[in-house]
């Protein structure tokens, strides 16, 4: 069935790049006709937040190897780094009750179902479906959606459902005394597989427990401009044992065997 | 002998409707997007019901699951399904006026949109909101609009 679909899409797919094409042009339109000073100060902010970051990534390489060195003493697997490939938005819309949205890479470039998809600020969701040229993502506010989480100021873990509203996901499962304030981070949790750990979700801004029922009220904000951002990146992970003792390997002690591509 | 003059213009008008069927429409307007196919077909399906039959109606049916990324086979079912009832009163269907015509599209509309909410209750019971069901109101009120622009260009491409 698969693959009569994916046949089927070699006649439609070109329509969503049609569709996309005015939206495009707008754009190439816009960036044509902005001035030199625009642009100078644009290209001073992205310089000024470059090197923010860059600063930052160097406390990260430290951090990262200590960590990979507490892991071992914990018998525990780490994640080596992932890869990943940016994917550009089209603007079309599928079906209005699902967020669902369409990018411009499909299995062509290795995208299959069921990858973690993230923005610069966060996860933005999962590959529902890789056609050849086109893929079909999952956003995490889509009601059909669930992706486990956990509060990053003390470890505890839930999972965050969907609403169908793109600024909103929903924690259903936390008891009315759970420690979780409006404010706190959630970040992936790494359980189920899907979603590799640590990249921030949303943020909890509204608690309300009520003594009658079971379960408290809690909303988060996800942290990916989940309606704004045109690149979107797909990541494949891998995770691997670490080895208990961590031993040298043989042409080059000291360096990153472990990490990134 | 002019079976197959003008066959690319009703491709391209489908084509074009496809397009019509997943363009953004900006934030809560979504909702009220018709089925521009559906619209097309039942046009070519009345104004020539011996070119335009239920096959077509199947084959694009399934082309749009695959666009919208539906279960295979569902907008098939919903879009033969209309194009028959359409195929079997064409003749009268002509003679009436335009605002019958309207109340005909309507529920022809209403039954595609049925057989979509059947189908989609099968797969899991499903909570719809209210507004699942504004394209069907939207799409009569655009039949006018699909009418004329698709009879332009029948009679501009002698398709007959």
């Amino acid at each position: 069935m698969d693959s009569l679909r994916t046949t089927l899409s070699f006649f439609v797919d070109p329509l969503k790049y049609l569709v996309d094409v005015p939206t495009v042009l707008v754009e190439q339109a816009a960036d044509s006709v902005s001035s030199y000073r625009t642009l100078k100060k644009e290209n001073e902010r992205l310089r000024e937040e470059q090197l923010i970051h860059q600063t930052r990534l160097l406390k990260f390489a430290a951090l990262e190897k200590e960590n990979i060195r507490l892991r071992a003493l914990l018998e525990n697997s780490f994640k080596l780094g992932e890869q990943v490939l940016v994917a550009e938005l089209l603007s079309v819309n599928l079906a209005p009750y699902e967020n669902i949205v369409v990018v411009n890479k499909g299995t062509r470039f290795g995208v299959h179902p069921q990858q973690p998809v993230l923005d610069a600020n966060g996860v933005v969701g999962q590959v529902f479906r890789a056609l050849p040229f086109t893929s079909e993502i999952m956003l995490i506010t889509d009601p059909n959606h669930a992706i486990p989480v956990q509060v990053n100021r003390n470890g505890l873990l839930t999972i965050a459902v969907g609403s169908g509203q793109l600024n909103r996901l929903v924690l259903p499962f936390l008891p009315g005394n759970a420690d979780i304030h409006p404010g706190d981070l959630l970040i992936t949790s790494g359980l189920g597989g899907t979603f590799p750990q640590g990249y921030p979700v949303a943020v909890v801004d509204e608690f309300t427990s009520e003594p009658d029922k079971a379960f408290a009220t809690i909303t988060a904000t996800p942290k990916a401009l989940l309606d704004r951002n045109r690149e979107l990146m797909i990541v494949w992970s891998n995770s691997t044992q670490v080895p208990l003792i961590s031993k040298p390997t043989e042409n080059d002690p000291e360096t990153r065997t472990h990490v990134d591509e | 002998m002019n079976k197959y003059v003008g066959f690319g213009r009703i491709i391209l008008t489908i084509a074009l409707a496809m397009c019509l069927r997943i363009a953004p429409w900006p934030g809560a307007l979504a909702v009220f997007n018709p089925d521009w196919v559906l619209l097309t077909l039942i046009y070519w399906s009345l104004a020539v019901p011996e070119r335009v039959g239920i096959f077509h109606a199947w084959t694009f049916g399934l082309l749009t699951d695959v666009l919208t990324g539906r279960l295979l086979g569902q907008y098939a079912l919903a879009y033969s399904m209309v194009i028959y009832i359409c195929l079997k009163l064409h003749k009268r269907l002509r003679q009436f006026p335009l605002i019958q015509q309207g109340l005909f599209i309507f529920f022809c509309l209403l039954l595609s949109q049925l057989l979509l909410f059947l189908i989609k209750n099968i797969q899991h019971p499903a909570q719809l909101h209210a507004s699942f069901w504004l394209p069907v109101f939207t799409g009569t009120a655009s039949w006018p609009l699909v009418y004329t622009v698709l009879r332009f260009v029948r009679l501009s491409g002698r398709i007959k």
